[in-house]
């Protein structure tokens, strides 16, 4: 009999007359309340402070983490957070400032966007950034924005349509449509690249560009890249990055080098920020000169020089034709101490070696894995790869199932079913931060698991069961929709 | 290397079980006029190194806990009890990602359904989702809610000119130009122009949305009680922008007809942060949940009995609609929406009262002292909450500049925000302001500065 882990919900442990946490007594008089605008009752919990503690104590106890265990999800670049970056955010000069703060009390934030932003474009060789951005999302529907603002002041209005290769983010085409082009697909070839014919069909005069993810979602670093961006220029189109996949080229290729003209950064995946189960992250969009100035704003400037006495004057910029503001103030300022930190850390030899271990670590687990699980593209992949869980002789086993299991053996699964040309994808992304000892138990277990599945198959379709909880009825959450209590 | 665990020999034998010889070949894809480029960056750091680094830029920086704070205008300096960063420190919660895989992640996901919970309750509405990025994006996620709901053929968004001026800006970002949608706002005159009744004349048969701010961004209340009412008899949406901390005293947005609402959820617990990471609210009416964006979590039981929670309604969602999805938000604000929800739950019904109260209070007793200052006039005449707009005798910068001497961060130079404000400040008063601070405040105001040493 396994032990009950359901947990009573903050509103069933409340009890009437409690209270967590005290004010102090009001040192000025009771001033008159608009009686007409109160409010009757307010339903909210009572608890004690030991109660919330527990309870959220006990809850996060229920969760999976990267503290508590390898999380190879491809695409979202699940490495180890240092704890010096979550110190360094919290600094009172830091973590206490009003945005609206006069620039001179605050010249040592500003000066961390300010470096931040020279940081990646010496990384992505792109001339400008703008931190505003509150995640990649949103750093793409800003880039994509921008590419459609250039060609409206140039009078291109014809210029609707986005090619995606049909190998993206969903949230590429999602980005594209609430920036007013029309999406079309682009396919890619049995190597894994763009697939140039494809791709030549949709070089003409309404073309506004191309969203290309390099390395890929398939882990591959595109063959055909250079090529398919400069048809797309020759067209007169322009090229937007996916960034969500730099963590394989720090220091090893410069995408606006490679001719990106615009493309945005995840701080929260390349430059180790956590994901705190859902965000907040941080997307930083970067580049070319004919683009800077649509940037979103406002991005942090020098607006007074130094001079031989004193220290340059940092403050806020707009770009001249900014695309405009994106959020409520200036971005993920949090977020942003953290990758900096991260930033000054590892330094310029570092972020290379990151890149070349997670390289690493991807190709050791691809290639001790290829032998048992299907893997649809076969040649060096960069920080991540994608199999295919298709046995002829295991036909009722599917990714699914192998993604469960895994829980049983008390890691957490990669990514499936994306990308989606590969119909039972495991995508598998294990970071530079695991050492060797963690990747041999997971192809330990991936192998006993390849096993399993043709030999006692019910394990897989039963799996998880060494969890918390078990598989879910997904069906039941829609139907009888109860999303509050 | 700093958080690369390899050693040498570890390198080699995984370089010999791929089968290549070193690490230069991982990388024979990338053409090589571009492979290896030069990175003009410094060397890194150790820790010690690193701490000290930042700490002395940290020190830089004018901590709002290092001066008596009136700044608020969308950011406000409240409390945040020890629990909360406690917490939400723990790794269980912080280093796990978006909860995709449901049986282990229960703790993100009944956090993100009880903070679902919580925020309907406060708003007085029947739903909410798991979070937008902050106060402006949740604004512009509704103006996109408002635009699917009749189908692109009402064009026009409606704000009133009480609407926070960078919540507005956001929205002409997201939506001007979007197929054809046009956002009116109507001119700013005076503060005594901004009132329901005269927003209401601008609404046609046209519109799909009317946007208010409750408090608006001058402090103001009013009942849109019967506001909703002429909205709804035009047909279009009503949405409000909310204080959440106002709302633990406040008649709520569902009592008086909203159809949707949203807000800026930083007060609840979360650090200033230079202006973020924030928290977008975002609650609804049950009969719009499915064009809501962004995630929704939902209660189901597991293949044990167990009562468990799930990501629920994906299908709204862009990995799997792509480019027919409702947004293209994909992170969200998962740790800052916990935060919230914790608390909430620990100030629970009588703290979050207790809070607005305080700074209710407050906020009255500092605009009765600053309006009996000669040169000074409290321009707001209808009720307010815990922020009001003052015309001064001087530039709101020399003020300002002036009180930042004396260790006071003055509140908002409106002509920034407002160009026709001249010599208007726009102060906040929270519970963290005491009546020997409010009075320093006033007294050096007034010009009087003889005991300001003492």
């Amino acid at each position: 009999m396994m032990m009950n882990r359901e947990q009573k919900t903050i509103l069933e442990l409340s009890s009437e007359g409690r209270n967590g946490f005290r004010f102090p007594k009001s040192d000025v008089k009771a001033a008159e309340l608009p009686n007409d605008l109160m409010r009757e009752t307010l339903p909210l919990p009572e608890l004690s402070e030991m109660d919330v503690v527990r309870h959220y104590t006990r809850l996060s106890a229920l969760n999976y983490s990267v503290d508590t265990g390898f999380y190879p999800l491809g695409s979202c670049t699940m490495k180890y957070n240092p704890k010096i970056c979550e110190k360094a955010a919290r600094f009172s000069g830091f973590s206490q400032l009003h945005p609206l703060q006069p620039v001179e009390t605050v010249q040592g934030a500003l000066l961390i966007l300010y470096e931040m932003q020279e940081i990646l474009q010496e990384i992505s060789g792109f001339h400008a950034a703008s931190l505003t951005p509150a995640a990649g999302a949103h750093g793409e529907f800003s880039g994509v924005k921008m590419i459609a603002a250039y060609h409206n002041q140039r009078n291109n209005s014809r210029r609707k349509v986005m090619l995606i290769p049909d190998s993206a983010h969903g949230t590429n085409p999602a980005s594209s449509v609430m920036c007013g082009f029309r999406v079309q697909p682009v396919n890619t070839n049995e190597r894994g690249n763009i697939d140039l014919k494809s791709l030549a069909a949709y070089c003409n005069d309404e073309l506004a560009g191309i969203m290309i993810t390099n390395p890929n979602t398939l882990g591959l670093f595109d063959e055909n890249l250079v090529e398919a961006i400069d048809m797309v220029h020759q067209a007169g189109g322009l090229v937007y990055g996916d960034g969500a996949n730099m963590n394989a080229l720090l220091g090893i290729a410069k995408p606006a080098e490679l001719g990106f003209d615009v493309m945005h950064f995840n701080l929260h995946k390349t430059f180790a920020t956590p994901h705190g189960g859902g965000g907040p992250g941080a997307g930083a969009v970067c580049c070319t000169e004919r683009l800077r100035d649509f940037l979103p704003g406002p991005i942090a400037a020098v607006i007074e020089p130094a001079t031989d006495e004193l220290p340059p004057l940092y403050g806020w910029k707009m770009p001249e034709k900014s695309i405009g503001q994106v959020g409520s103030f200036w971005g993920h300022f949090d977020v942003i101490v953290k990758a900096y930190t991260y930033c000054l850390m590892l330094g310029r030899d570092g972020l290379k070696r990151v890149a070349e271990f997670a390289t690493l670590n991807a190709n050791y687990l691809m290639s001790a894995l290829k032998d048992v699980y299907p893997l649809p593209y076969d040649r060096i992949c960069m920080h991540e790869f994608v199999l295919d869980v298709k046995w002829p002789d295991a036909p009722d086993v599917r990714a699914l199932d192998v993604a469960k299991r895994l829980m049983d053996y008390d890691f957490h699964p990669p990514t499936n079913y994306f990308p989606l040309i590969v119909h039972e994808a495991l995508m598998i992304e294990p970071t530079e931060t695991e050492n060797k000892q963690t990747l041999d138990l997971f192809i330990e277990a991936m192998r006993s698991i390849a096993k399993e599945a043709h030999e006692q198959p019910e394990l897989l379709h039963d799996a998880p069961v060494n969890t918390p909880f078990g598989r879910m009825d997904e069906v039941k959450a829609a139907k009888d929709l109860k999303i509050t209590e | 290397m700093m958080f690369i665990p390899h050693s040498d020999a570890e390198r080699d034998e995984m370089l010999a079980a791929i089968g290549i010889q070193s690490m230069d070949d991982l990388f024979e894809a990338i053409p090589k006029r571009y492979r290896f480029p030069k990175i003009n960056l410094h060397e890194g750091m150790t820790e010690i190194e690193a701490s000290a680094q930042l700490k002395e830029i940290a020190e830089a920086d004018l901590s709002v806990e290092d001066v008596s704070c009136f700044l608020g205008a969308g950011a406000y300096h409240h409390y945040i009890p020890a629990v909360i960063d406690n917490l939400i420190s723990r790794g269980e919660f912080y280093t796990a990602y978006t909860p995709y895989q449901p049986e282990i992640s229960q703790g993100t996901l009944q956090g993100i359904f009880e903070y679902q919970s919580l925020i309907a309750r406060l708003t007085g509405m029947e739903a909410a989702n798991a979070s937008h990025y902050d106060g402006a994006t949740a604004c512009a996620e509704a103006g996109i809610l408002a635009y699917h709901q009749f189908r692109g053929k009402r064009k026009k968004i409606l704000i009133s000119p009480g609407l926070h001026p960078h919540y507005a800006a956001v929205m002409q970002t997201y939506l001007e130009n979007f197929d054809g949608v046009h956002i009116e706002i109507p001119e700013f005159k005076s503060l005594d122009s901004v009132t329901p009744q005269n927003l209401a004349d601008l609404i046609d048969e046209e519109t799909a949305m009317v946007m208010v701010q409750y408090p608006d961004f001058f402090g103001q209340l009013f009942d849109y009680s019967e506001f909703a009412e002429i909205v709804h008899a035009k047909g279009a949406l009503f949405c409000m922008s909310v204080n959440p901390i106002a709302l633990g005293l406040l008649k709520t947005p569902g009592e008086m007809g909203a159809d949707i609402v949203v807000g800026e959820g930083q007060p609840l617990g979360i650090p200033l942060s230079l202006g973020g990471p924030y928290l977008g609210l975002f609650a609804a009416k049950k009969d719009l949940i499915r064009k809501v964006s962004g995630r929704i979590v939902g209660e189901t039981v597991d293949n044990r009995g167990q009562k468990a929670y799930v990501l629920t309604l994906t299908a709204r969602e862009q990995h799997i609609r792509r480019e027919k999805a409702t947004s293209n938000i994909c992170s969200n604000q998962g740790l800052n929406a916990l935060t919230a929800a914790i608390y909430l739950s620990l100030l629970g019904k009588k703290g979050l009262q207790d809070v607005a109260r305080l700074c209710y209070d407050k906020a009255h007793y500092a605009a009765e002292r600053i309006s009996k200052i000669p040169g000074f006039h409290v321009l707001n005449s209808t009720p307010f909450f815990h922020e009001f707009a003052v015309a001064c005798p001087a530039p709101v910068s020399e003020i300002n500049e002036h009180l930042l001497h004396h260790g006071i961060l003055g509140g908002l130079d409106l002509s920034r925000m407002i160009p026709s404000l001249q010599n208007v400040m726009l102060i906040a008063v929270t519970e963290l302001n005491s009546k020997e601070a409010i009075d320093d405040f006033c007294r050096i105001l007034s010009g009087d500065e003889n005991d300001d040493e003492s």
